[in-house]
C-alpha cells in the first residue's frame, strides 16, 4: 500500500469517506448514469439507458418507464432527474422519494429520437419480464422478441416455467424461439424446437428471423427452417387474398357512400349533379362544427360526436339540397347540358364559400376512440374506422331501400320518376316531391360527409375527389337502380384492390377506367338496366 | 360556364385595380409594387394562402421601417387559382398591366414551369419559395426553397447513420418533383452501396386518400428482418390520411420510420398527431427552433394574423430570406431595374430564421442549414439532427447522368447548364 504523503489528498479522503457515510445516495452505478440523461444530448441518454438498464437498481424499470411514456425530467441546473408518477407529484430519480415543496424552474422532459426509444423498449422488456402485470409481461415479451437479446435466455426460460397466462406464455415463448435461434452455436435441437414454436406464429417477423438461419446451419435445423418458410409463404400468400378482398370491400364501402346520394339524384330524378361532392363535403364539415362545439361546451360527448353530426349533416346537406332544387335546377329540367354546368359553378361556389368560412386549410375532425386502432383475425389487419364504414355504408343503404319501398314518400318518388302526368293526375304534389327526392339525395350524400371525415382530408376540395368515382359508380351499376350501385361499388372496389398490388395506384385506377369504358360499350345502361317504358321516355 | 368565370375574374380584377388606385391617389406617392402570385382558390390555396399572408407581413413590415429607396411598397395580389395556364396569365399582368419590380409566387413545379417564359421574355424577377426537384438554374429565377441536395440527400444520410436503415421505400406522388427527387435518391443509395432488391419505388394519384393496400406492402417490405424506412415526396392533402392509416394499422416510427419532405407544421395542423409520434421530417426552418430571429417572427405572425395558433413554416421562411435579399439587392443597386437587382442579388446575404446568414449564390440558390425534425404530440417537431453547416444549394444533381457535369452561374459564366464536360453553355436544359 503506497503512504499517501500529500496531506490535502488525504483530508480529501477522508472527506469523501465522510461524506459517503452521511450521504446514503451517494454515487453508485446507478445514480451515476442517471447524470446522463441531464445533458440533453442524444448519445448520453442512450448510454445512460444501457447504463441504467445495466445496473440491476429496483427504480431502474420506474426511470425506463418513465422514459418510455415522457414522465422522466430534468434540471439542467443542478443536474438532477426526476419522474412524475401516477398523481402528477414529482419524484427524484435517484431516489424515489417525492420532491416536497417547489418544483425546479428549469425542468424539461429527457428528449428521445427513434433509436433511443427502440433501445428503452428493449431495455424496459429485459427487466419487466417478471413483473406482476400480465400487460406488461406481455409488452416485455413483444419488446425481447424484436430485440432477440440472447443474454436473455435464462430469463426467459425462468419466465415461461413461471408463466400462467396462457397468451403471455405463448409470447414469452415466441421471444424465447426467436432470441434462441439468434445465438451461436446453439444446440440443434434448441434450434428446432425454437423453429416449430415459429412456425405455429407463421407472420413476416418469423419469415424474417427464419430467413436468418444460417445456410451452413446442421442438415435437420435447415430442413426445419426451410420446411417452416416454404409453409409460411404458402399460409401467407392466402391471407393476403382474403387481405385484398378485405380491403375492396372496405373501398367498396366508401365508394357505395359517396355514390348511394348521387343513385337518388341522378340516378332516381336524372338530375346530372355536379354538386353532388359538395354535399358531402358540407356533411363532412358539419361533423367538423359538432366536434368543435363539443370540444368547447362539453368534452364528455366527444365519444358520440359522430352520431351526433349525423342528424345533424342529413339536415344541413338536405336543406341545401332542397335550396338548390328550388332555386336552381327545378327550371332545368330536361335540359341535361344546362343542368351539369349550373350544378359544375354551383359546386365551385360551395367550395368557395367553405373557404371562405372555414379557411383554405384542412380542419382536423377527431376519430372517436371506437374507431381508432385495429384488430387481427389471423394475419390480416382490419381496421376499426374501414369496419365500421363498411356497416354504415350498408345500414344506410338498407334504409334507403326501405324507404323507397315502404314509406308514401318511397312510393310518391317512385310514381313521379316514373310517369310524372300520372301521379300528378293521382294527387300527388310532383313539385314538392320532386325538392323532397333532391332533398333525400343530398342528405345522404351529407352522412355520408360524416364517414369520410374518418378517412379522408376535410377541406373545401373534399368533393371533388369523389364526384367521378360516384358517377362511375352509378353508371357503372345501372342508372335507376339501388342494387346496381350496391353491386357496382363493391366489384369496382374489390377489382381496384386485387389490380393494385400489381399494377400499382396510378395504372389501377386506369385500368378500371378502360375497363368500364369497354363494360359501357357492351351494355349501356349498366349492370342492372332498368327496363320499361319510363326507360324509353 | 368557363367564359362566366373569366368575366367574374376579369370583373374582380378591375375591382382590385380600381381600388389599387383610390388608394394610391389618396397616398398620391410613388411606390413600389411587388407581385405576389399565389394561389387563393383551388387546390393549392390551402398551401398557397399562408403565404400570400406572410409576404404581405413581410411588405407591411419593411413599409413600418420606412420603405425601400424611400418610397413605401405595395403588394398586388392576384389569384391564379390553381389553374397552370392561369399562373402564366397572371403573371403577364402583373409584369406588364401592374409594373411590379418582383414578383414572389408559385408552389408547384408546374406552376413555375408555365411562368417561367413570361418572366424570361419581360425580363422581370420571380422568388421561388418551395422546396424542387433541382434541375434548374434561370436567370429570371431566384430559388429559396431548397435543392435535393439540401433536403433529400442529408435525411437519407440521417436515416443511413443514425437509424442504420438497410431498405428503403421511396412513396411518392405521381408528379415531376417526386419522380425526380426519387430518381436522383436511388441513383445515390445505389451508389452508397444499396442493392435494387433494398429499394421499393411506389407512386400513388394526387389526393389519393385509399393507402390500405400501400401501408400493408410497406409492413410486409419492412418485415424482411433489415431495417426499413420510407421517404415520402408524398404531396399535401393525401399525407393525412396516408398517416392515419399508418397509425391505425400500428405502424410505429421505432419499426418504419417515414421521412416526409412535404409534411410542415401547415400540414400537421388538420392531424391528431398522436399516432405519429416519431415521424421525421427534413426542412430548413421548423417552427419550434429557438432563436431571437425566429421568436420575433413568430410574434409578428401571431400579431398579423391576429391567431396565436397559426403555424409558420419552411417555405414561409423562404419568402423572409428571398425578401430580405430582394431588399439589401434593390438598396444596392439604388434601383428597382431587373437587369442591375439580378446583378447585384448573388453574394446578397440575409440572415435566415435559424440563426444563421444565408447567401444567394451565383446559380440562383441559396445556402441553407438541414434539419431533421420528428414529430411531437402537439403538432410540432423536435429537431434530433442538423448539418453542421449551411449547404449550397446545387441546381443539377450530381447523382444523375443527364446533369452531373452541368453547372448554374449567372456571375461569371453567365449560363444556367454550363456543361463542364464540353464546356459549353446550353446542354440539354
Amino acid at each position: 500500500m503506497r503512504v499517501i504523503r500529500d496531506p490535502l489528498v488525504a483530508l480529501l479522503c477522508i472527506l469523501g469517506v465522510f461524506l459517503a457515510g452521511v450521504a446514503p445516495a451517494a454515487a453508485g452505478p446507478y445514480e451515476d448514469a442517471l447524470a446522463g440523461f441531464a445533458s440533453d444530448s442524444f448519445t448520453d441518454t442512450g448510454t445512460a439507458i444501457d447504463a441504467v438498464a445495466a445496473s440491476g437498481h429496483a427504480l431502474a424499470a420506474t426511470v425506463l418507464g418513465a422514459l418510455q411514456e415522457r414522465r422522466l425530467h430534468f434540471s439542467a441546473a443542478s443536474k438532477k432527474v426526476y419522474y412524475t408518477g401516477n398523481a402528477e407529484t414529482l419524484h427524484d430519480a435517484a431516489t424515489g422519494q417525492a420532491v416536497a415543496g417547489e418544483r425546479p424552474a428549469d425542468l424539461a422532459e429527457v428528449r428521445l429520437n427513434n433509436r433511443l426509444r427502440r433501445s428503452v423498449q428493449a431495455a424496459l422488456g429485459g427487466l419487466t419480464l417478471m413483473s406482476a402485470d400480465p400487460g406488461a409481461r406481455l409488452n416485455a415479451a413483444q419488446a425481447v422478441f424484436k430485440s432477440r437479446d440472447e443474454t436473455l435466455l435464462p430469463t426467459l426460460e425462468q419466465a415461461i416455467a413461471k408463466e400462467t397466462d396462457a397468451a403471455v406464455r405463448i409470447a414469452l415463448e415466441q421471444a424465447w424461439a426467436a432470441a434462441a435461434l439468434n445465438r451461436e452455436y446453439a444446440a440443434a435441437a434448441d434450434m428446432i424446437a425454437a423453429i416449430k414454436v415459429l412456425r405455429a406464429r407463421g407472420d413476416q417477423d418469423v419469415l424474417a428471423i427464419l430467413g436468418a438461419v444460417p445456410a451452413d446451419a446442421v442438415q435437420p435445423v435447415r430442413k426445419a427452417a426451410d420446411d417452416a418458410i416454404a409453409a409460411i409463404k404458402g399460409e401467407l400468400a392466402l391471407w393476403e387474398t382474403a387481405q385484398n378482398a378485405w380491403y375492396g370491400v372496405s373501398l367498396g364501402s366508401v365508394l357505395l357512400l359517396a355514390a348511394i346520394g348521387l343513385a337518388i339524384t341522378f340516378g332516381v330524378m336524372g338530375v346530372i349533379n355536379m354538386a353532388h361532392g359538395e354535399m358531402v363535403m358540407l356533411g363532412a364539415y358539419t361533423t367538423f362544427a359538432v366536434q368543435e362545439a363539443i370540444r368547447t361546451y362539453n368534452p364528455a360527448l366527444f365519444a358520440y360526436s359522430l352520431a351526433i353530426a349525423l342528424p345533424l349533416a342529413f339536415a344541413v346537406a338536405g336543406a341545401v339540397g332542397i335550396a338548390i332544387e328550388r332555386g336552381v335546377i327545378r327550371f332545368l329540367y330536361g335540359r341535361p347540358l344546362e343542368t351539369l354546368l349550373a350544378t359544375w359553378g354551383l359546386s365551385l361556389i360551395l367550395q368557395q364559400a367553405v373557404r371562405s368560412l372555414f379557411g383554405p386549410t384542412n380542419r382536423e375532425v377527431g376519430s372517436p376512440a371506437w374507431m381508432s386502432g385495429a384488430f387481427e383475425i389471423g394475419h390480416l389487419t382490419v381496421t376499426y374506422n374501414r369496419l365500421w364504414i363498411v356497416v354504415f355504408a350498408l345500414a344506410v343503404f338498407a334504409l334507403l331501400l326501405a324507404l323507397l319501398r315502404y314509406t308514401r314518400l318511397g312510393l310518391e318518388m317512385r310514381a313521379v320518376t316514373q310517369n310524372r302526368p300520372m301521379a300528378a293526375a293521382m294527387g300527388i304534389r310532383t313539385n314538392r316531391i320532386d325538392a323532397l327526392t333532391f332533398g333525400l339525395g343530398s342528405g345522404v350524400a351529407g352522412i355520408a360527409g360524416v364517414a369520410l371525415s374518418q378517412i379522408d382530408n376535410v377541406g373545401p376540395n373534399l368533393g371533388q375527389g369523389y364526384i367521378i368515382d360516384s358517377f362511375m359508380v352509378v353508371v357503372f351499376g345501372g342508372v335507376g337502380n339501388l342494387w346496381g350501385t350496391l353491386l357496382g361499388a363493391f366489384s369496382l372496389g374489390i377489382a381496384n384492390k386485387f389490380l393494385e398490388p400489381y399494377a400499382g395506384a396510378v395504372l389501377g385506377k386506369i385500368a378500371i377506367l378502360v375497363l368500364i369504358i369497354l363494360f359501357i360499350q357492351k351494355r349501356p345502361r349498366g349492370l342492372f338496366a332498368l327496363k320499361g317504358r319510363a326507360v324509353e321516355s | 360556364m368557363k367564359d362566366i368565370l373569366t368575366y367574374v375574374r376579369r370583373a374582380l380584377v378591375w375591382a382590385s385595380v380600381l381600388g389599387v388606385f383610390s388608394v394610391q391617389s389618396a397616398l398620391g406617392a410613388e411606390t413600389i409594387k411587388v407581385g405576389i402570385l399565389h394561389s387563393l382558390s383551388g387546390t393549392m390555396a390551402i398551401s398557397e394562402t399562408t403565404l400570400k399572408d406572410a409576404m404581405l407581413m413581410l411588405i407591411q413590415e419593411q413599409n413600418k421601417k420606412g420603405g425601400l429607396l424611400g418610397k413605401k411598397l405595395e403588394p398586388v395580389v392576384v389569384d391564379p387559382a390553381s389553374d397552370w395556364p392561369l399562373f402564366a396569365e397572371k403573371a403577364r399582368e402583373l409584369i406588364s398591366k401592374d409594373k411590379v419590380s418582383a414578383v414572389f409566387g408559385c408552389w408547384t413545379s408546374v406552376s413555375r414551369k408555365s411562368v417561367l417564359p413570361v418572366f424570361k421574355e419581360l425580363n422581370s424577377i420571380l422568388f421561388y419559395p418551395v422546396q424542387y426537384e433541382g434541375e434548374e438554374s434561370e436567370r429570371n429565377v431566384f430559388y429559396t426553397g431548397a435543392a435535393p441536395n439540401q433536403q433529400a440527400i442529408p435525411a437519407v444520410d440521417y436515416l443511413m447513420k443514425e437509424e442504420k436503415v438497410k431498405r428503403w421505400v421511396l412513396a411518392g406522388t405521381d408528379y415531376v418533383y417526386p419522380r425526380t427527387t426519387n430518381k436522383i435518391l436511388e441513383a445515390y443509395l445505389k451508389a452508397k452501396g444499396v442493392a435494387a432488391a433494398d429499394i421499393m419505388i411506389n407512386y400513388t394519384p394526387f389526393g389519393h386518400s385509399d393507402w390500405q393496400t400501400i401501408v400493408a406492402e410497406i409492413k410486409k417490405f419492412g418485415s424482411a428482418g433489415k431495417k426499413t424506412a420510407v421517404v415520402s415526396t408524398i404531396n399535401g392533402d393525401a399525407n393525412v390520411p396516408f398517416y392515419k392509416e399508418l397509425g391505425n394499422q400500428g405502424v410505429k416510427a421505432t419499426d418504419i420510420p417515414v421521412v416526409a419532405f412535404s409534411v410542415g407544421e401547415e400540414e400537421l395542423a388538420g392531424l391528431d398527431t398522436k399516432p405519429l409520434l416519431g415521424h421525421l421530417a427534413a426542412w430548413n426552418y421548423f417552427q419550434s427552433i429557438k432563436s431571437e430571429t425566429n421568436a420575433d417572427f413568430i410574434k409578428q405572425w401571431h400579431a398579423f394574423t391576429k391567431n396565436a395558433k397559426r403555424v409558420t413554416n419552411d417555405p414561409m421562411e423562404a419568402h423572409y430570406i428571398g425578401f430580405n435579399m430582394w431588399v439589401k439587392a434593390v438598396e444596392k443597386a439604388k434601383t428597382t431595374d431587373p437587369d442591375k437587382v439580378i446583378a447585384a442579388l448573388p453574394g446578397i446575404e440575409a440572415p435566415n430564421l435559424t440563426g444563421g446568414m444565408s447567401k444567394m449564390l451565383a446559380n440562383h440558390h441559396i445556402t441553407k442549414p438541414v434539419f431533421i425534425g420528428e414529430v411531437r404530440g402537439d403538432g410540432q417537431f423536435d429537431v434530433v439532427w442538423k448539418t453542421p453547416g449551411l449547404v449550397p444549394g446545387d441546381a443539377w444533381s450530381d447523382f444523375l447522368p443527364g446533369s452531373k457535369d452541368l453547372k448554374g452561374d449567372w456571375v461569371g459564366l453567365k449560363c444556367g447548364n454550363y456543361n463542364t464536360a464540353t464546356k459549353k453553355c446550353g446542354g440539354s436544359g
